[in-house]
């Protein structure tokens, strides 16, 4: 096997979910492992590549690189793959790194896999596991033809240190089609430091879409204050402009582990989960019963929040009255 | 302008839905429905033929022939014309195999416009429009959240793991839609009437020229090995509200100490 890893950066670091494939590669001890880092100030970061379990990193610092857009890295990923004879190219899913290799798989003819939670070598063969359907079951997936592409699930490897020294540094060829420069960063997300941490609460309590309008997060805020916990929020009522960004959990918001996490009209897509599946306890009240979020709740209430969520509050508030 | 809509029909939400151990397929045997995501983004380009005055909307799928009546609920709400792929050698195609097929089919239609939407609920890739868009050569952008078009560019504002980006691309362009993009329509009793009647052609592989070794599971790079159960986990208790669903979850975390 000869990994090459794609190594995604914000604000002049390594992001935490490549590094973490990064090592899972690196332990399934066989062939080389790389890393290719793309972007302003990829060079800086190769060190830490390098301790993380590259042996080589590849970098390019093309201003049309800057922006954090995928296309072009499609371009530089597989000329690197064709210059490095790489058959493996493993990605942390992101926004971006999704997109990446999706175009890459596209370009390559090769076979894609995604939302992996785990990497084997199994009789010389690379096998990933996939849950499917939910998560209600498991695949082992593999990949036919020269080039195998996989994306892993936000959140599955912890980053470690490997105890590699300096890593060969090679820069990547910078070759871009016209098509991927086409699309331009107007303004770049930035982390919004305003507004409530929720990372460190002990009860969370959250809202999504079946809350069926901004003015009813109300109710989850009130059943927040009775529990003295604080308010989360899915993706879908983020976008929509309901709640505050800084409130969202999940792939593209925070990962949260309270001791209580109480879920509000809430389906339970995937990339929701990954951000609260280590929660300690999680209550859910969807009038569906057939929502997902009912497969990895310890306790489902099947019903309308507009009658369980009120309720609740002053049931919470009248048994700590009475303690 | 022309606005191509790539839509799929899946298993119907709630439907008991099973991996056939024989193929290792998704069992489609069983009620399907358009996909809820691509609702979206059907929704979003009636949008923009409403906001432009004049505009053709298309919705493209590939799938089994059945897969007609689901897009029919495309024509319900307002596109105007579908077009399906569909055939027997298809069946298996993964991203790759899929994402051929779908560019054969969008060529053909030359859209200013190709919307995707957010992830099709029966294999969460949430990835396609990228591979499309790599086959066809044209810019792409993905989860929009917002999206506007004016003067040959579309602009969308989107979220990643940082906050909200802007971004534009000039058309021709693929762009992906979120689900809080809009709050899609129902169609009327008279769109519902009308849509048996609008044009749904069904194309064979053959017609698109896409050579047999490039789709199914003869052109599919992936496949699956075996299936296993999901790891176990904690007890998990469901029940329906009737009426102490809040004295039942105030008990609970009395039980676990939560309160
Ligand atoms: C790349 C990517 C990243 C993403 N990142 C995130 C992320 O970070 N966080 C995130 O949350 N999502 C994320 N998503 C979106 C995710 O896939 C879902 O679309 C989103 O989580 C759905 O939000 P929801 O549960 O609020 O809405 P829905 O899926 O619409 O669910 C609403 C639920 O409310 C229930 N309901 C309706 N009315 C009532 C009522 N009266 N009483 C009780 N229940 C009711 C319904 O039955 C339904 O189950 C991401 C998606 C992608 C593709
Ligand atoms: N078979 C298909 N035919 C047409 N469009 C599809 C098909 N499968 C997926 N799509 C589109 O691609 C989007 C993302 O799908 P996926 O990457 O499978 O989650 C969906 O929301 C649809 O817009």
């Amino acid at each position: 096997m000869a990994a090459l890893v794609f190594l995604e950066h914000h604000d002049g670091e390594l992001l935490k979910g490549p590094l973490g494939v990064l090592a899972r590669a690196a332990s399934l001890g066989e062939g080389e492992v790389a890393g290719a880092i793309l972007g302003a100030g990829a060079a800086a970061l190769a060190p830490e590549a390098g301790r993380h379990g590259a042996a080589k990193v590849w970098v390019a610092e093309d201003p049309a690189l800057e922006a954090p857009l995928p296309q072009p890295r499609v371009d530089v990923l597989a000329k690197v793959v064709e210059a490095g004879g790489y058959d493996t190219v493993l990605f942390a899913a992101s926004v971006l790194a999704a997109d990446v290799a999706a175009g890459l798989a596209a370009r390559l003819d090769a076979g894609l896999n995604w939302d992996l939670v785990d990497l084997a070598r199994e009789n010389g063969r690379l096998v990933g596991k996939r849950p499917a359907l939910g998560d209600t079951v498991v695949a082992d997936v593999g990949w036919k033809g020269e080039t195998a592409v996989a994306i892993v699930r936000a959140g599955t490897f912890e980053p470690a240190e490997t105890g590699g020294g300096e890593p060969e540094v090679v820069q990547a060829p910078v070759e871009l089609e016209g098509f991927s420069i086409r699309a331009k960063m107007l303004e770049q997300a930035h982390e919004e430091q305003a507004g409530p941490s929720i990372e460190d609460a002990d009860v969370i309590v959250a809202g999504g879409r079946g809350l069926g309008g901004p003015e009813n997060f109300a109710l989850v805020e009130d059943l927040a204050k009775a529990l003295g916990g604080a308010v989360a929020a899915t993706r879908a009522v983020v976008d929509a402009g309901w709640y505050p960004y800084s409130a969202q959990v999940g792939q593209t918001g925070k990962n949260v582990a309270p001791k209580l996490y109480v879920a509000c009209g809430i389906s339970g897509a995937i990339q929701h989960k990954v951000g609260m599946q280590g929660s300690h306890v999680i209550v859910a009240i969807n009038k569906d019963a057939n929502a997902p979020i009912f497969e990895f709740s310890d306790l489902g209430v099947v019903g309308d929040l507009h009658q369980v969520v009120p309720k609740l509050a002053e049931l919470v508030r009248a048994k700590k009255g009475g303690q | 302008m022309k606005i191509a809509v790539c839509v799929k029909e899946v298993p119907e939400a709630g439907a008991a839905r099973r991996i056939d151990p024989q193929t290792m397929r998704l069992d489609r045997s069983g009620e399907a429905a358009l996909n809820a995501f691509d609702v979206n983004a059907v929704e979003e380009a009636l949008r923009l033929k409403e906001a432009q005055g004049e505009a053709e909307v298309v919705v493209v799928s590939l799938g089994p022939a059945r897969a007609v009546e689901s897009l029919r609920k495309s024509l319900a709400m307002g596109a105007d014309r579908a077009v399906l792929v569909s055939d027997e050698g298809a069946a298996g195609s993964d991203l790759v195999a899929t994402a051929g097929a779908l560019a054969k089919a969008l060529e053909r239609e030359q859209a200013d416009l190709i919307l995707f939407g957010q992830q099709s609920s029966d294999s969460d890739g949430a990835v396609l429009w990228a591979a499309v868009a790599d086959r066809l050569r044209l810019p792409m952008i993905s989860q929009a959240a917002e999206l506007t078009v004016a003067d040959g560019t579309a602009t969308v504002k989107r979220q990643t793991e940082f906050g909200y980006d802007r971004i534009e691309a000039p058309l021709p362009a693929v762009v992906a839609v979120s689900d809080a993009i809009n709050e899609p329509r129902y169609p009327s009793l008279k769109g519902i009437m009308g849509a048996k009647s609008k044009p749904q052609d069904v194309l064979s592989l053959a017609d698109l020229g896409v050579s047999a070794d490039l789709v199914g599971e003869a052109g599919s790079k992936t496949e699956v090995l075996a299936l296993g159960p999901p790891p176990p986990r904690g007890e998990s208790r469901k029940i329906e509200d009737d009426g102490s669903g809040a004295q039942q979850i105030l008990d609970f975390l009395v039980e676990r100490k939560l309160l």
